[in-house]
């Protein structure tokens, strides 16, 4: 589905004057692989060069080095822009920059109408996209009637009505409450199971990657974790030293084997947990 | 506070004339607006008038909410009153040092005065009777031809309804930055002018910038969900006539045609006639 | 001391469009306290603190700040925004000046202070929420996330409050500049010992922090007391769509189980320690 080779992405940092102060590189010889039906998390602090992964994928940034494919498209290819940005859709940070029209429904057919499918389709899409992420009973309601979570369905919604086969969700849940955190992460993992769809989630938060099938942590460009969230959890030490956290059940098993308990490495859950203390 | 402004704001009352196609009710507007310098005899009142207090009664938008949202009209309404009433010239009937009250004056300023009142009531309801989705939809299929001598029709009409979908957003925004900076001890209603003035950088700066953030979000939002502008773009729900927005587009031309004859013929008749009564 | 004597607050009240948002809230707030207020969004919580600056009017029941009604025709509510600091949600939205030190600087003149006391106050708030001197010149826009909100709450602190309220403060940052700001939290509570009063949806973090947690719920006061009375009703929160940390849940698991564990935990640290406790005896 994503192939990249020794991506590497630069810009040019300017003073206030225009005057080159550096160059920074944003991404640094990244290689990955994505397969069709995953559910990849990627994690890393701000600044770690994650969220300009996300946009070398959609097109939005062209790679200074290395190849990236997406969908077998290579994403330098001018022509082929639209069909990148088609078969990889992406979500963004704040729900309220990404939602263009004043009612739900309309605003899931922008995707639709910019490919320019025909009318009696772009019902059906807007129909199925709204009921895939249970917001068919807001269809005319205003965005600024929904809550944080709502808004982000809408806009998963939006990119789904496209009928992608990725879907590259840039820290989607950074500005919601719990509540509507666990809406927005319920929901990419119903679409990633019933419908198939290949899902890239950039977070800093631990406890939603623990679902995940494979788990990336980004640091300064670079890939510097890989594996399953019980291979990357075991490694408590490791994660922190990269400016990140584990969840708290995985802390305090590691906290007690400091103090000379014996718990398996990369504890996730409570009943991981439980079992292993009283078993 | 600023939410407050209620002027031609929708109401939803899922009458008949919500449910005509926008480009009828645009039109219907456009007309009602030029009419109202064809006629000038109180016939042509009576006509434009009943005309009027019939689409209000069809709209089933209470008469009251509509005249709610006009405060700020009644200002320039009796402005044109008053300026009206003393400075036109004529048979003085009432005066007061240099100030002439005319018969001339009367009728100038209660006709305006009518003139303006049925204008704005008339083009309120229009935006009270349609979403302002519908009105950029209507501007941009209506207004097609114009794109073939360059209009950006389409780019005009996208603006709009963006402006539409993030002015309440940056209202709220407004309000939130106000209260922070009052919060650090700012003061907006105390002082000179140019102390309140100075006031409102604090609030201007952050409100460009989160304005300049968000535009920024929003194009790379639509760039990612392939909005090329113009280019092979299908809509959900294109506008197309049904039989009911033929009707009303031939009842315009029917008031046209009533107003004229009325205006033109009927009320000379009636001035003729009169007198031998 | 603040105290609130049932203090109600609708929106828009007497149209169509009311809104009740607070409901009869009591409340006794004194001096040096550590306050975490929860509740989910909409329960009233945000409406809650513009009431403790006087920003927002009550529409019923009074406020008082050290035994005086703040509604009282010569109280200065100006000066109470002085000395009840308030800091928004997202404040580094609210950075308008070219440098970090004029921004700072923006609520001590409002205060109309003297020069002197001016910068001394800019630079004092700096340092406790640890920004270093190579950063006062720069444009607060050209700071990390972290930083701006470290320099926006500076610009609040430099007003010396006597009471600290932050509206979720570390919302949408990584870990690492979260941690920047709960430790300039901790950091002003410890120099300073104010009033803090930290509005949060982070569980863990309050439990960290807080001798006392306020839980919201439709507009009223639903729990009231220490992170451990609170989070003992981890099944009730639940059902108002919030959590008690994750080590609360896994503690009363073990307890259900027939572990002889003295209570429920709220951190780590004392998780651990408990579980240390038990298995050694």
């Amino acid at each position: 589905m994503i192939k990249a080779n020794k991506l590497a992405y630069e810009y040019i940092r300017r003073d206030e004057e225009g005057n080159v102060e550096g160059i920074i590189r944003a991404l640094d010889g990244v290689d990955l692989e994505i397969k069709k039906g995953d559910f990849v998390a990627i994690l890393g602090h701000n600044g770690s060069g994650k969220s300009t992964i996300a946009k070398e994928i959609n097109a939005i940034l062209e790679p200074t080095e290395g190849t990236l494919f997406v969908n077998g498209l290579d994403v330098s290819d001018e022509s082929k822009i639209w069909d990148v940005r088609q078969s990889a859709g992406m979500v963004f940070q704040n729900p309220d920059n990404q939602i263009v029209a004043s009612l739900v429904e309309e605003d899931v057919a922008f995707g639709p109408e910019n490919l320019g499918v025909p009318s009696p389709e772009i019902k059906q899409r807007v129909a199925y996209a709204l009921e895939k992420v249970g917001m068919e009973d807001h269809r005319g309601s205003s965005p600024n009637a929904l809550s944080g979570g709502q808004k982000q369905r809408v806009a998963i919604a939006g990119i789904l009505a496209m009928k992608p086969k990725c879907i590259v969700l840039d820290e989607p849940t950074a500005m919601l409450d719990p509540g509507g955190r666990r809406e927005v992460i319920k929901t990419l993992h119903e679409l990633n199971k019933k419908e198939g769809i290949t899902i890239l989630l950039i977070t800093h938060y631990m406890d939603e990657v623990t679902g995940a099938d494979r788990v990336i942590v980004m640091d300064d460009g670079k890939i510097v974790m890989q594996g399953t969230p019980r291979e990357i959890f075991s490694k408590v030490d490791e994660v922190k030293s990269h400016h990140l956290d584990v969840p708290q059940v995985t802390e305090l098993a590691y906290e007690l084997n400091k103090r000379g308990f014996r718990f398996p490495p990369g504890v996730l859950t409570k009943e991981e947990f439980i079992n292993a203390l009283l078993g | 506070m600023l939410r407050d402004i209620t002027i031609g704001q929708y109401y939803p009352s899922g009458s008949v004339l919500h449910r005509l196609d926008p480009r009828v009710k645009l039109f219907w507007t456009l007309l009602y607006i030029v009419s109202m310098f064809v006629f000038n005899t109180f016939l042509g009142y009576v006509v434009a008038g009943v005309t009027l207090i019939v689409l209000i009664k069809i709209s089933r938008v209470p008469f009251k909410f509509m005249v709610k949202g006009l405060k700020a009209v009644w200002m320039l309404l009796i402005f044109t009153l008053v300026l009206n009433l003393f400075m036109t010239s004529g048979e003085v009937i009432w005066q007061w040092k240099f100030l002439k009250l005319t018969r001339e004056g009367i009728r100038t300023a209660v006709f305006m005065g009518l003139r303006l009142f049925f204008l704005i009531i008339g083009s309120s309801l229009m935006t009270l009777t349609t979403t302002p989705n519908q009105l950029t939809d209507g501007l941009e299929t209506g207004l097609r031809g114009l794109k073939k001598i360059k209009v950006p029709v389409h780019e005009l009409a996208m603006m709009m309804s963006i402006a539409l979908r993030f002015i309440p957003i940056l209202l709220e925004e407004t309000d939130k930055i106000m209260k922070a900076q009052a919060a650090r001890g700012a003061d907006f209603d105390e002082g000179k002018f140019k102390d309140r003035v100075k006031a409102l950088v604090p609030i201007f700066v952050p409100l460009f910038v989160s304005a300049f953030r968000r535009a920024n979000d929003l194009a790379m939002a639509m760039e990612a969900r392939c909005y090329r502008g113009d280019v092979n773009r299908t809509r959900m729900n294109p506008l197309k006539y049904k039989q009911i927005d033929r009707i009303a587009y031939l009842l315009q031309f029917v008031y046209l045609a009533v107003l004229i004859c009325a205006d033109k013929l009927l009320a000379p008749l009636l001035t003729k006639v009169l007198p031998m009564l | 001391m603040l105290y609130l004597d049932k203090v109600s607050y609708t929106y828009s009240p007497g149209t169509a469009m009311a809104m009740p948002a607070l409901h009869e809230v009591s409340l006794e707030i004194p001096d040096g306290q550590f306050i975490g207020i929860i509740g989910h969004t909409g329960s009233g919580k945000s409406t809650l603190i513009q009431h403790l600056n006087g920003l927002v009017k009550p529409t019923g029941g009074v406020i008082y700040y050290n035994g005086r009604d703040i509604w009282d025709e010569d109280f200065s509510r100006k000066e109470l925004r002085t000395k009840v600091g308030l800091v928004f949600q997202y404040p580094e939205h609210q950075l308008f000046e070219t440098t970090v030190v004029k921004d700072v600087e923006f609520g001590p003149r409002n205060m109309k202070l003297e020069n002197l006391e001016v910068q001394l106050r800019t630079f004092e708030a700096l340092k406790t929420v640890g920004i270093s001197d190579e950063l006062y010149d720069a444009s607060p826009f050209d700071l990390s996330g972290g930083q701006k909100r470290r320099v926006a709450i500076a610009g609040v602190l430099a007003m010396k409050p006597e009471v600290l309220v932050l509206d979720e403060p570390t919302a949408g940052l990584d870990p690492a500049g979260r941690d920047e700001i709960l430790e300039a939290i901790f950091r002003i509570k410890r120099e300073r010992n104010i009033t803090v009063i930290l509005v949060s949806h982070s569980m863990e973090d309050v439990a960290r922090f807080v001798d006392r947690i306020i839980v919201m719920e439709h507009g009223s006061v639903k729990y009231d007391g220490s992170p451990k009375e609170v989070f003992r009703n981890y099944k009730e929160l639940e059902e108002i769509g919030l959590a008690a940390p994750d080590v609360t849940y896994l503690t009363a698991m073990l307890r259900e189980r027939g572990v002889g564990l003295p209570d429920v935990a709220t951190t780590v640290e004392e998780a651990a320690d408990m579980i240390e406790r038990y298995c050694k005896h």
